[in-house]
């Protein structure tokens, strides 16, 4: 399972990293996402999965 | 249905309309002009739509059938001026103008910012606390505590002189209410862009450390973008929130098996937060979209150039979002609730109103262990005349 994140579409809202601290963070400059670590930790993919599935502008999705 | 029965008024003190909530997920409203729009109120549809680029924010053509008639006027005024989106007024703007201004501003509303604030939130926090303390009872929260600490915050984060908030929030009062005139638009808006205007002008001059200023020296926008982006941040910035606090203590205040809940365990407090939010969703009037194509949503075909009007606080209260959606739960966990919206539209300020609300209601609960409601829930005045639903007043005691 991989992040992939799309900047150029993200909105800067923060819900990914509401939810799922460990894997996003916003940048200082703009607000959009950075991913901290693109490869989801056994146990936490249901996190992931949940921050991609509410993110409001589609910039996430899951390479499986 | 035709227009002259759809339902705004509310039987109960936080349920949206009964009828609104027995509506199919997509229904067709004939209006009194013999024109078509529609109201969503389904979770995923109203979702998909939020989602959808093919649905127009530009709302200057809009004409949802919550207040049809007004909204005709204000088109016919503008259509008159050749006035459209005011420039910097990105709420009504779609890819890529849209963009251009939120990217100026999504830097200084992140989570991680927004909680590197919770430390001076506190504060004006407790100094409304102190204010409320202070007062004879009964006391109106919403006068001493729910509408002063997010217009604070606002003020201080975007440079604006709280001496000066009757004059915003006199134009945001007048702006929202559901049957305010066209005329009187028209009045409140001149004054209150004359206020920012005059803002705007002073901090060309002497530069402080805030987001206008900061807007000003690196952003290259005119004053009149500056003057709408500003009077959309302030409105924005205090309305909203202002009102989940209020409601939300008075949903509290009804709902004291909740409330103890929350008293005894208070960790709980964002997904609290989050429930409330879900709860109570105070934008009550329906969320324009326009359709730039003709389109599906389900089985229901809308035209080019047709209105969508969304239900937030009804996709909120849809069952396939949530078991028992009626309910006040504060243990719930969280839902993909629709309170800040959905889409590249979705409220730029949530991380700051999730901050206000956890701070100001696990403050307020903390020093008052006997807040109570000092008059009966029947009393309390209810903002069912505003676009933004709540309570003008909240008469407590301790």
């Amino acid at each position: 399972m991989k992040i992939i994140a799309n900047t150029e579409v993200c909105i800067g809202a923060g819900q990914c990293v509401l939810t799922a601290e460990k894997y996003f963070d916003q940048s200082e400059d703009d607000g959009t996402v950075i991913v901290l670590n693109e490869t989801p930790d056994a146990g936490d993919e249901g996190a992931v999965e949940e921050a991609v599935n509410i993110c409001p502008s589609g910039a996430l999705s899951i390479e499986r | 249905m035709s227009v002259s029965t759809f339902p705004v008024q509310r039987e109960t003190f936080f349920d949206p309309p009964r009828e609104l909530l027995t509506f199919p997920p997509v229904q067709a409203v004939h209006l009194e002009d013999g024109t078509r729009s529609w109201v969503v109120t389904g979770h995923a549809e109203v979702r998909a739509v939020l989602a959808d680029p093919r649905f127009s924010s530009d709302r200057t053509g809009a004409v949802t059938a919550d207040n049809p008639e007004r909204a005709r006027r204000l088109r016919e005024l503008r259509e008159r001026r050749g006035e459209g989106t005011p420039p910097g007024s990105f709420i009504g703007m779609d890819p890529p103008e849209h963009g251009q201004y939120r990217k100026l501003l999504t830097s200084q509303f992140t989570l991680r910012r927004m909680r590197a604030l919770e430390t001076r939130i506190a504060e004006i926090v407790s100094d409304q606390l102190d204010e409320l303390a202070a007062s004879a009872q009964p006391a109106d929260l919403v006068a001493h505590f729910a509408m002063p600490v997010p217009s604070l915050v606002i003020c201080e984060l975007l440079g604006v002189p709280y001496a000066r908030r009757t004059e915003f929030q006199h134009a945001t009062k007048t702006l929202l209410r559901r049957d305010t005139d066209v005329d009187e638009i028209e009045r409140t808006t001149v004054a209150v862009r004359k206020f920012l205007h005059e803002l705007v002008r002073d901090k060309h001059g002497a530069p402080t450390d805030d987001i206008l200023s900061g807007l000003i020296a690196q952003s290259g926008l005119t004053d009149e973008e500056l003057v709408n982006i500003s009077f959309l941040l302030l409105a924005a910035g205090h309305e909203t929130t202002a009102n989940m606090l209020g409601l939300g203590t008075f949903a509290l205040l009804c709902h004291p098996e909740q409330l103890h809940i929350l008293r005894a365990y208070p960790g709980l407090m964002p997904t609290a937060v989050e429930e409330l939010l879900r709860y109570l969703t105070v934008i009550s009037s329906l969320v324009p979209r326009v359709a730039t194509e003709d389109l599906s949503i389900g089985d229901d075909l809308v035209r080019a150039g047709e209105t969508v009007g969304l239900s937030l606080a009804a996709a909120n209260r849809d069952g396939a979002l949530t078991e028992n959606p009626g309910e006040l739960d504060v243990s719930r966990a969280r839902t993909h609730h629709l309170a800040f919206g959905h889409g590249i539209h979705q409220c730029l300020g949530q991380q700051l109103a999730r901050s206000e609300m956890t701070v100001g209601f696990r403050a307020l609960l903390d020093r008052f262990g006997t807040l109570r409601l000092a008059v009966a829930p029947e009393e309390v005045p209810l903002r069912s005349d505003m676009a933004i639903y709540g309570v003008h007043e909240l008469p407590v005691a301790w």
